[in-house]
């Protein structure tokens, strides 16, 4: 089959690349509208409280300027994705430091921030609750009152008895990590505008939207319009990882009331210290891992526990700890396993979907782990994967069997151990992972000075580490929610063809992607594809683009829509040509062939013109059904599976404690590749990512409030933070997407944090239980941010 | 249309009072109601005159002259976009950090967020539009397309014109010199090994 292709599977340079390298591409803030206002947000300085009163008496001087607050909302005054427990202006409580009492509405942005002084709030401030761990005390104060407790979700999760499986055990380990606050950090900041339209015909939304269905839904709940009159374009996106979902809806509803209320176009763009500040993140995680084994390596029983904050809104805790819960295990076959997975409300910047949605903080977890139980067994980290990895038929910890697709996991890692000569090196790095440093680690800070012996000879400054880790990943949304996707085809009389899916661009080059799929089916060069700009107006809504999902959903949806045109074609060919069976057709190279004759594409679509054919289709995929069971956490959870393994090796600098990245190795299995150049650019920034993850990301807050407000203190990776990236693709089949394409764009992220931290153990001998590991942690086993103190990696 | 206002005022201010029974008792407060008489004045459809500042520069951007008023503390980017609408070169951070709104003046890049327009008098700026001459692209835009050194594109203007004052200093950059000129450019989508290649191309593509 995979040598029929003739264009899957190639690269091909994206269709919107001439836009981005000369300007031209239109990002939110790049569009102005006559007589456009813009929209500034009031805060508050307080993290937790309640709102007696707002004065507005000091903008009396100022009749140019417009406020909107809680009065102008017809609709729903909270919103949310799940549970709608965030306001679109706060009116009873401050829970979070970016909580917005008002917008100021006016022509000149620059007067309007300063104008943000003369609002005057009267508030009682409330205890806050920063931690976590004392968000369900009994003496708590609720920062919902209304949901009567602080618990968002708790996903218990029950396979066998675990009792048993660790009084089976000759060995029990119990270990605890941690993970950081990670702001996504997407280039472009929150930008939207809202344009009334005439006639009472709603308003129109043009923004840096990641989902712009849900926004439109949200925008509609808060005006309280129909959908239909509430249209959403996506702007080209400056990227999201996820980030550009909740906020952007609630920044495009405050936008549309004002456009509603001054009949004026509004646009509301943020800064980088606001896109900061009221922005979600990603939930830092602490997690508890019991495990029980015996010395042939195999795992009898695994308990965990595991903790998110879910910061003062619930947005998408419920469904990215439910992915937590599904793959906390990763992917190994546990006979015995009992996990509950809790995201709680804090005073927190509020935490959501991000890149990896759930499964880099497990990882970090489970895959250091595995690291430990192969060195109390002696046996190679590579070893200790193959024996308890998931293999074809395997049943994961939900209860799910593993079947209808190449269960690739062994292959990955095999893989990846080839192509790094994994075993050999590892045992070599640990050997002379040196005593010296640990002795020097002793002593330092502690006034004793070193003796001559003890102290590192520069030859014992730079250490060699390597590491890997592995993981499966459950495609789409899964039980997550309704998982469906609609694409729109209109192949015109010249042969060219618009094309447009429900799924967003978010600048991973899904246009791309579904234009090659289109054209592969129809036999013609994706350049004659033009795909259309995002608007719900013209398309169905195909839920969010999350979750890795749009390949996989999408891309089915696609081939759907030119399956059905190349079928009534083929149809049209058969009178035509006067023949029997349309086996014989060949839609190849811009033609169509059959036998010896052949036509032309657009000769094609001239003649179907002339004859009245429909060559306009909705295509339409709809993912198989999946089962939950939510009090024992069991079920198929997922349609199907991706896998991967990648492997870290790293230079760590003994006296700095600075870690560089030499390079990272990543085998994936994606399923069919659709775009190779795309697919090598997902790897490329997932791995990228990843490596900040694990090195320098992390916002660290007191009282609720963000310290790192901008790029001077959020270190995400330049281009000289990071050494060599290779990927490596087995593309394994499946019976679900187009041709078996799945899904990339978190496998690559989620898995590499874990396999730098399994490298620094190799090179330094020690093994870190918190993200970052940045210098002060490597260097002095603790961290040295003020409300970390209480961390600190062991050994 | 004035009926049609005076009516929704009325509406507005129904609304307002259920709304203040309705919201935690103590919120609404009498200040917020003069506020609403006061926003149902017209709003003036263009900026007080004010608002473009009063001390002017004169400059060349992409080869054309420019008189413009500004104010003090008016950054060169926000002169770029807000008044000549060149909105190819972006604002990330505003902050020096990250080279999303690199320019080229004097064959130097530039942060034109950390560069006052009042600095910028009597200067030659080039940006992302200038490369284009017609419909023909620049040999650095041509190897960042080739390359495909770019994905979500809001950080590519600054790339590229990083990449271009560096191959205007130095025609055949080593690989350590190209990760050193384009080390001030963040790609969150991290498409920095392509980003690399694109530079190695252009320098090719420049000297072929």
């Amino acid at each position: 089959m995979s040598g029929d292709f003739n264009i899957v599977g190639r690269s091909v340079v994206r269709q919107d690349a001439y836009a981005k390298v000369t300007g031209q591409a239109k990002f939110a803030d790049d569009y102005k509208f006559p007589g456009m206002l813009f929209g500034v947000m009031v805060r508050t300085d307080v993290s937790h409280a309640l709102i007696h009163s707002i004065d507005y008496s000091g903008l009396l001087d100022y009749p140019e300027v417009t406020v909107c607050d809680i009065n102008d909302i017809r609709g729903s005054r909270k919103v949310g994705v799940v549970t709608a427990d965030q306001p679109v202006f706060c009116y009873e409580k401050i829970v979070t430091p970016g909580d917005v009492i008002c917008m100021l509405v006016g022509a000149d942005e620059s007067q309007l921030k300063l104008l943000t002084a003369k609002v005057k709030t009267e508030l009682e401030e409330l205890p806050l609750i920063t931690d976590p761990e004392k968000a369900l005390d009994p003496d708590a104060t609720f920062i919902h009152p209304d949901k009567k407790s602080n618990l968002i979700v708790h996903y218990p999760l029950r396979k066998g008895d675990v009792e048993k499986g660790f009084h089976e055990s000759k060995h029990v380990i119990e270990q605890k990590y941690t993970t950081p606050l990670i702001e996504h950090a997407y280039l472009e900041p929150e930008a939207v505008t809202a344009v009334p339209i005439e006639g009472r015909g709603g308003v129109r939304i043009i923004g840096s939207i990641q989902n712009p269905h849900t926004t439109r839904r949200i925008v509609a709940e808060v005006l309280n319009f129909p959908l239909t009159k509430v249209r959403v374009v996506q702007a080209e996106l400056g990227g999201a990882f996820g980030g550009k979902d909740d906020l952007m809806n609630i920044i495009s509803a405050r936008a549309a009331i004002a456009a509603i209320k001054t009949r004026r176009p509004v646009k509301v763009r943020y800064t980088r210290e606001e896109s900061v500040v009221e922005s979600y993140k990603r939930h830092p995680y602490i997690m508890k891992y019991k495990v029980g084994f015996n010395d042939d390596g195999i795992i009898k029983a695994m308990k965990i526990d595991i903790l998110a904050d879910g910061g003062a809104y619930a947005s998408m805790s419920p469904f990215v700890t439910w992915r937590t819960v599904v793959q906390a295990t990763g992917p190994y076959e546990i006979e015995n396993v009992h996990t509950d997975v809790r995201a709680v409300y804090t005073n927190n910047p509020y935490t959501g979907a991000m890149r990896g949605f759930g499964s880099p903080q497990p990882i970090f977890a489970q895959e250091s782990l595995m690291d430990e139980i192969a060195e109390i067994i002696g046996v190679s980290p590579y070893e200790i994967r193959k024996i308890n990895g998931v293999k074809p038929g395997s049943i994961t910890a939900s209860g799910h069997k593993l079947r209808d697709h190449d269960v690739n996991l062994l292959s990955v890692l095999e893989r990846a151990e080839r192509e790094t000569n994994f075993t050999e090196r590892h045992k070599e790095c640990s050997r002379s992972a040196n005593t010296k440093f640990q002795t020097s680690q002793k002593f330092r800070g502690s006034g004793f000075i070193l003796k001559k012996d003890e102290m590192l000879d520069n030859r014992d400054i730079i250490k060699k580490g390597i590491g890997l880790a592995v993981s499966l990943r459950g495609c789409s949304l899964g039980a997550e929610g309704i998982d469906a996707a609609a694409a729109y085809l209109s192949v015109q009389k010249d042969g060219s063809a618009y094309l447009i899916s429900g799924l967003a661009e978010n600048g991973q080059g899904l246009r791309t992607t579904f234009s090659i799929i289109a054209a592969e089916v129809l036999g013609i060069s994706p350049e004659h594809i033009y795909y259309l700009e995002q608007d719900t107006g013209i398309i169905a809504d195909s839920g969010p683009t999350v979750a890795s999902r749009s390949t996989i959903m999408g891309g089915s949806a696609v081939k759907n829509a030119a399956e059905i045109i190349k079928k009534r074609f083929e149809e049209m060919l058969l009178t035509y040509w006067n023949i029997k069976s349309k086996d014989q057709l060949l839609f190849k190279n811009n033609r169509v062939y059959e036998q010896s004759r052949s036509i032309s594409f657009s000769e094609l679509c001239s003649l179907a013109y002339s004859k009245g054919l429909n060559m306009s289709a909705i295509g339409w995929f709809k993912g198989p059904s999946v089962h939950w069971d939510e009090e024992k956490g069991q079920g198929a959870a997922y349609f199907t599976y991706v896998y991967g393994c990648q492997v870290a090796e790293v230079s760590a600098n003994l006296l700095t404690g600075e870690i560089f990245v030499d390079r990272i190795v990543a085998v994936h299995d994606p399923g069919k590749i659709i775009n190779l150049m795309g697919a090598k650019g997902q790897v490329f920034g997932g791995v990228t990512q990843g490596a900040g993850y694990a090195l320098w990301e992390g916002i660290t807050t007191y009282n609720g409030n963000i310290r790192e407000n901008n790029f001077d203190q959020i270190l995400i990776p330049t281009s000289k933070d990071i050494g060599e990236i290779e990927s490596i693709f087995l593309e394994g089949e499946d019976i679900y997407g187009a041709w078996g394409a799945k899904s990339l764009g978190e496998p690559t992220l989620e898995l590499t944090a874990a396999a730098i931290a399994n490298a620094v153990k190799n090179a330094t001998g020690l093994r870190y239980f918190n993200l970052p590991l940045n210098p002060e942690e490597i260097l002095l086993s603790r961290k040295l941010s003020p409300n970390d103190l209480s961390r600190g990696s062991t050994n | 249309m004035k009926e049609e206002k005076e009516k929704k005022e009325i509406s507005r201010r129904e609304f307002l009072g259920k709304a203040g029974t309705g919201v935690a008792g103590s919120y609404f407060i009498l200040s917020s109601l003069k506020q609403a008489e006061a926003v149902a004045k017209e709003n003036p459809l263009q900026p007080p005159e004010t608002y473009f500042g009063n001390i002017q520069v004169q400059l060349t951007v992409n080869g054309v002259k420019h008189k413009v008023r500004v104010h003090t503390n008016t950054t060169l980017v926000e002169l770029l976009r807000d008044r000549l609408s060149l909105t190819g070169t972006k604002v990330v951070c505003n902050h020096g950090e990250c080279g999303g709104c690199t320019v080229v003046i004097d064959k130097k890049a530039v942060y034109s967020c950390q560069m006052l327009a009042l600095d910028a008098d009597g200067k030659d700026v080039t940006t992302i539009e200038g490369l284009l001459k017609g419909e023909e692209l620049h040999k650095v835009q041509q190897a960042f397309i080739d390359k495909d050194g770019l994905q979500c594109g809001f950080c590519t203007p600054g790339q590229i014109m990083s990449a271009y004052a560096l191959l205007l200093n130095n025609p055949d950059p080593s690989e350590e010199e190209i990760k050193t000129a384009m080390a001030g450019n963040i790609c969150r989508c991290s498409a920095y090994p392509k980003i690399k290649e694109s530079v190695a191309e252009a320098a090719r593509l420049l000297k072929a």
